[in-house]
């Protein structure tokens, strides 16, 4: 298979990730940020297009940029958002939450440069791409080997739906 | 920047999306991986992408509960358990 994957596009798709993802923190508007979210999160879905997961890129366009975010963008609309636009918006965090985000970006590099199993796995000829196609893979490892994982999941969304519905209701 | 966001916002909505972004961080890696070894990656994405939408929902629907009895979405205001 040709591959599709361009530097050009790989630099864009993680370059608009990236400047959105700071919009989605800094903007003093919630609605704005759920908008730069979703960018985030299409630039995202792109990325896993390259990366031959289309069944997640998939996935991600429909359940986080259309469910998620219509979520997120109704809640915003039902909480005041105009009040609490002229409040202030940042607590003073910015060392403590910069030092950490540090220490964790160095602890990540370490990770990868120290691991030996990744090194290895790095030199590994890139994923023996199946003939079959990548929903059918996905699919056939989803209700085989990760059935009882499937399950649990499916049961954690159930009790999310009721929680979420008994704290959101006025009265039970 | 999913860190940053938990850290220094004192809104709660935005705190939550700040969470979605780390939680995305975590896919773009699985799948990235998945590309050398395996399948295995992209079905964990999945189940991380189904527990992201539950905790939003559910985070979701605290901050009405929570928007209700207070009138207010700031993060410093939550502190009915402290001491």
């Amino acid at each position: 298979m040709a591959p599709v994957a361009t530097p050009f596009f790989f630099y864009f798709l993680s370059g608009l990730a990236l400047v959105s993802g700071i919009l989605v923190i800094t903007r003093k508007n919630p609605v704005h940020s759920a908008l730069a979210l979703i960018l985030t999160l299409l630039a995202l879905a792109g990325i896993y297009l390259m990366l031959y997961a289309p069944f997640v890129a998939g996935v991600q366009i429909i359940l986080y940029a259309g469910g998620i975010m219509v979520l997120f963008l109704f809640v915003i609309m039902l909480v005041d958002v105009g009040r609490a636009e002229k409040e202030r918006q940042f607590n003073k965090q910015w060392l403590v939450a910069i030092a950490a985000t540090l220490g964790l970006g160095i602890l990540f590099v370490k990770v990868f440069t120290a691991s030996k199993t990744l090194a290895e796995l790095l030199k590994r000829p890139l994923a023996q791409l199946p003939e079959t196609s990548n929903t059918q893979q996905v699919g056939f490892s989803l209700y085989g080997q990760y059935m009882l994982a499937f399950e649990i999941a499916s049961l954690l969304l159930l009790v999310a739906i009721v929680g979420a519905v008994v704290m959101a209701k006025k009265r039970i | 920047m999913g860190t940053i966001g938990v850290l220094t916002r004192r809104n709660v909505v935005i705190v939550l999306m700040s969470i979605e972004l780390i939680l995305n961080a975590v896919n773009l890696n699985l799948v990235a991986f998945s590309r050398m070894w395996g399948l295995q990656g992209q079905v964990f994405a999945i189940f991380v992408i189904t527990d992201a939408a539950a905790e939003a929902a559910v985070g979701l629907g605290i901050l009405i509960a929570f928007f209700r009895n207070k009138e207010t979405v700031n993060m410093d205001e939550v502190d009915l358990l402290k001491w």
